[in-house]
């Protein structure tokens, strides 16, 4: 592929830099996707929880419709949330859009489906082997689920890693609700968006070998700390 | 535990909202090609150490720029779309306009001229030669000043282009950037502004085919959004912005703002001739 | 335990229990009353462990009634536990496992901490307190699971083949803490195929057949001359010196 090369060592020679600029950007995107994941993880996992330990009428379609929304196109997320966040809209009066925090609340909503599926997914096959005795035990409902959530944590970090990494790798949502204001709202994925349509495409290229290392960086790490707990726990 | 740590600080990130709000600043609603030019890049930083307060741009198609200012999103509008901007102060979405600069646009095209297009001055008499060629055209389609520009010259040229149009005409939906990455890819011609080809990197095998018609001339304005429709716009701040714009600083400063020599923005806002005085404008387009 | 009503006796009326169309247990009626340790016999698929799934309210039985000295199975969840034949532990440490049993059952805080000392103690784990649970051998395990019921001082002690995967060692050790148990007055209800420790552990017995309590006498009798065809069989069958 043409270029290629010249990307990578673009890359480093960017990051060799330490432009201010480029460490504000990055700075931004983990803000933002590490705060959207935090929440999501928040709710998610007690939600997912609950909906794998629950009996209740209807369970089967609400556990097929999360399922989809793992695959909620992100534009029209942001889309969503600029219609309720604009000024025209319900929510306008809070002055949230075009802001991080405005980013933050439309990638929750994307990452959130994505979290309590796979959390939900895992509880039920983990439930099947504890459910026996936390019952016997006297843990019923919620209670089991958040003790079965905090037990099987290091196979849900699988889950928040898809989260995280359909977060930072997104781009129509932050767009739409973040306004890509230079300084304010950029983040990589716009910032390599915007070059792009500005036609540098070897600066965009290497923008995106950096977020690709990030994320590569960041999947590793959770690996590692993930192997070595369970070297302890068992 | 990590999570909690997360928690409190999203916490703090949404609570700090309200707080940014307070950080001083005004929404600027704008067009793609002053952003991607890198003028307002240029141009805040000035402003803003004089003003005291940043102005955050938010850079989409003049139709969308203009939308935002419906909305209420935007404190001020800053497009290059005459007859839309003068529609919004009618609908009673903004207060006045105010002219701040011009540029120009290009036909841009194939070094190979399949069309026989370039080499004058005639934008129309060009566009009817690519028609009767069907070479291929890329336009942005996009609602934005440029496309508005564009549909208003093929107009002139006596074609109803929506109707018109074959195969050879290709409306991407997008911004210059990605046009003009169309164009030469597809070795097309396009419509641009000068300051966006200037910088543009991607340019293929694509040069000027027609340039210095009158009717290429693209004014660009400026619009307080009304406080009568939105209470909650910033009017002072978005005041001092517009009043800064047209004033000998504002001016002076779009005047110095080039890319390898070239100016790419030309300031004209009415009553500022002793600003213009002395300034390297283009002759009279 | 000293201050509230006796959850025994237990009684059984008709219990059915049928699942995936097939019927499991078919019209079984007992009564439990406090003392003798019951070993509960049978073929495997016989429906033991449903019968006491159903006894211990893990499962709803299809029809009939299970009543805790005239009370539902709601209100007598305090005074049981069960343990299992594989033992479930929490990815936490063996204290922190029997902490948790406390903090369910409604144990303040200040008394938690010694009362799972205790049973540790009771146990033999002592020693293994701060050890993660999981990384325990299948022994101490389920020694750490009868620590943690003995941590809830229950009045009926269920126990589903407690000690089918243990080796001998294990499996003594086991009927050590079984014993001490029976001897605390907790009535000890536990089934087993293992019929050197049905004589050993055992009072009296209930033998299950396809569903149905076909016998139900004290143990030395059952063994020496058992009445029903289907326990003669069954001893039979399994006696590796039949």
């Amino acid at each position: 592929m043409p270029g290629t090369a010249e990307a990578v060592r673009g890359a480093l020679g960017l990051i060799g830099a330490g432009d201010p600029v480029l460490a504000g950007i990055v700075a931004l995107s983990l803000a933002v996707s590490l705060s959207a994941v935090a929440l999501a993880a928040l709710i998610g996992l007690p939600l997912g929880a609950a909906i794998a330990v629950g009996r209740f009428p209807g369970r089967r379609a609400l556990i097929v419709l999360l399922n989809a929304l793992m695959g909620l196109p992100p534009v029209v997320v942001g889309l969503l949330i600029y219609l309720l966040l604009s000024r025209a809209g319900p929510l306008g009066e809070m002055g949230l859009l075009f802001t991080p925090s405005a980013m933050v609340i439309a990638q929750t909503v994307l990452v959130l489906p994505i979290i309590a599926a796979l959390c939900r997914q895992a509880v039920e096959d983990a439930w099947v082997e504890y459910e026996e005795q936390l019952r016997s035990l006297g843990a019923e409902g919620l209670r089991a689920a958040l003790t079965l959530v905090w037990d099987i944590r290091f196979s849900l970090v699988t889950a928040v890693l898809a989260g995280l990494g359909r977060a930072l790798a997104e781009v129509g949502a932050v767009m739409i609700v973040g306004g890509n204001i230079d300084g304010v709202t950029r983040v990589m994925t716009t910032t390599i968006a915007l070059e792009t349509s500005k036609g540098d495409l070897p600066l965009a290229l290497s923008l995106g070998f950096i977020l690709i290392a990030l994320v590569v960086l960041l999947n590793a790490a959770a690996h590692l700390i993930k192997e070595a707990a369970q070297r302890r726990y068992g | 535990m990590g999570m909690s740590r997360f928690v409190v600080a999203t916490v703090v990130l949404l609570a700090m909202a309200p707080a940014l709000a307070q950080q001083r600043f005004i929404t600027v609603a704008s067009t793609t090609s002053t952003e991607q030019s890198g003028l307002f890049r240029h141009l805040l930083p000035i402003f803003e150490k004089q003003a005291g307060f940043q102005a955050r741009v938010v850079a989409l198609g003049t139709g969308q720029a203009l939308g935002m200012g419906r909305r209420g999103d935007a404190d001020v509008v800053f497009v290059h779309a005459r007859a839309l901007e003068e529609r919004f102060i009618d609908e009673g979405f903004g207060v006045k306009r105010f002219e701040v600069m011009y540029n120009e646009f290009v036909l841009v095209g194939p070094k190979s001229d399949p069309a026989r297009a370039g080499g004058s001055r005639d934008i129309v008499a060009a566009l009817h030669r690519i028609k009767a060629a069907a070479a291929p055209f890329a336009s942005r389609g996009d609602r934005s000043g440029t496309h508005f520009a564009e549909l208003e010259l093929w107009k002139a040229a006596g074609i109803d282009i929506a109707k018109d149009k074959g195969p050879w005409y290709r409306d991407t939906g997008s911004g210059m950037g990605p046009t003009l990455n169309l164009a030469a890819g597809m070795k097309a011609y396009a419509l641009t502004d000068r300051g966006t080809w200037l910088w543009f990197r991607n340019r293929g095998d694509l040069v000027i085919s027609v340039e210095g018609d009158k009717r290429l001339f693209n004014q660009y304005g400026l619009i307080l959004v009304s406080p009568a429709k939105h209470p909650h716009v910033k009017k002072d701040m978005g005041q001092a912005f517009i009043d800064w714009m047209v004033s000998k600083e504002g001016q002076l400063a779009i005047a110095a703002y080039k890319i390898g020599g070239e100016q790419l923005f030309f300031p004209n806002a009415e009553g500022c001739l002793a600003c213009l005085k002395g300034l390297a404008g283009r002759p009279e387009v | 335990m000293a201050g509230f009503a006796s959850i025994l006796p237990l009684c059984l009326r008709e219990l059915t229990f049928a699942a995936g169309g097939r019927a499991i247990i078919r019209g079984v009626s007992a009564r439990f009353d406090a003392g003798p340790a019951t070993i509960i016999l049978g073929a495997n698929g016989a429906g033991k462990s449903v019968l006491m799934r159903l006894m211990h309210g893990l499962l709803a039985p299809s029809s009939g009634e299970v009543s805790w000295n005239g009370q539902g199975p709601a209100r007598a969840r305090r005074g049981q536990a069960m343990v299992f034949q594989r033992p479930v532990m929490l990815r936490r440490s063996a204290l922190a496992n029997v902490l948790y049993a406390l903090e369910l059952a409604g144990i303040h805080a200040p008394q938690r901490e010694r009362q799972a000392m205790d049973a540790l103690e009771e146990v033999g784990l002592a020693a293994v307190a701060q050890r993660p649970a999981r990384v325990l051998s299948g022994g101490e395990q389920q020694r750490l699971a009868l620590a943690r019921a003995w941590a809830l001082h229950p009045e009926v002690l269920f126990l589903d083949e407690p000690t089918a995967n243990l080796d001998p060692g294990a499996t003594r050790e086991i009927e050590a803490v079984i014993r001490a148990f029976d001897a605390s007055g907790t009535k000890i209800i536990m089934s087993t195929h293992n019929l050197g420790q049905a004589r050993r552990l055992g009072d009296e017995v209930l033998c299950i057949h396809q569903g149905r309590l076909v016998e139900r006498a004290p143990v030395e009798a059952f063994f020496a001359k058992p009445a029903s065809v289907e326990a003669a069989a069954f001893i039979k069958g399994e006696s590796p010196w039949a």
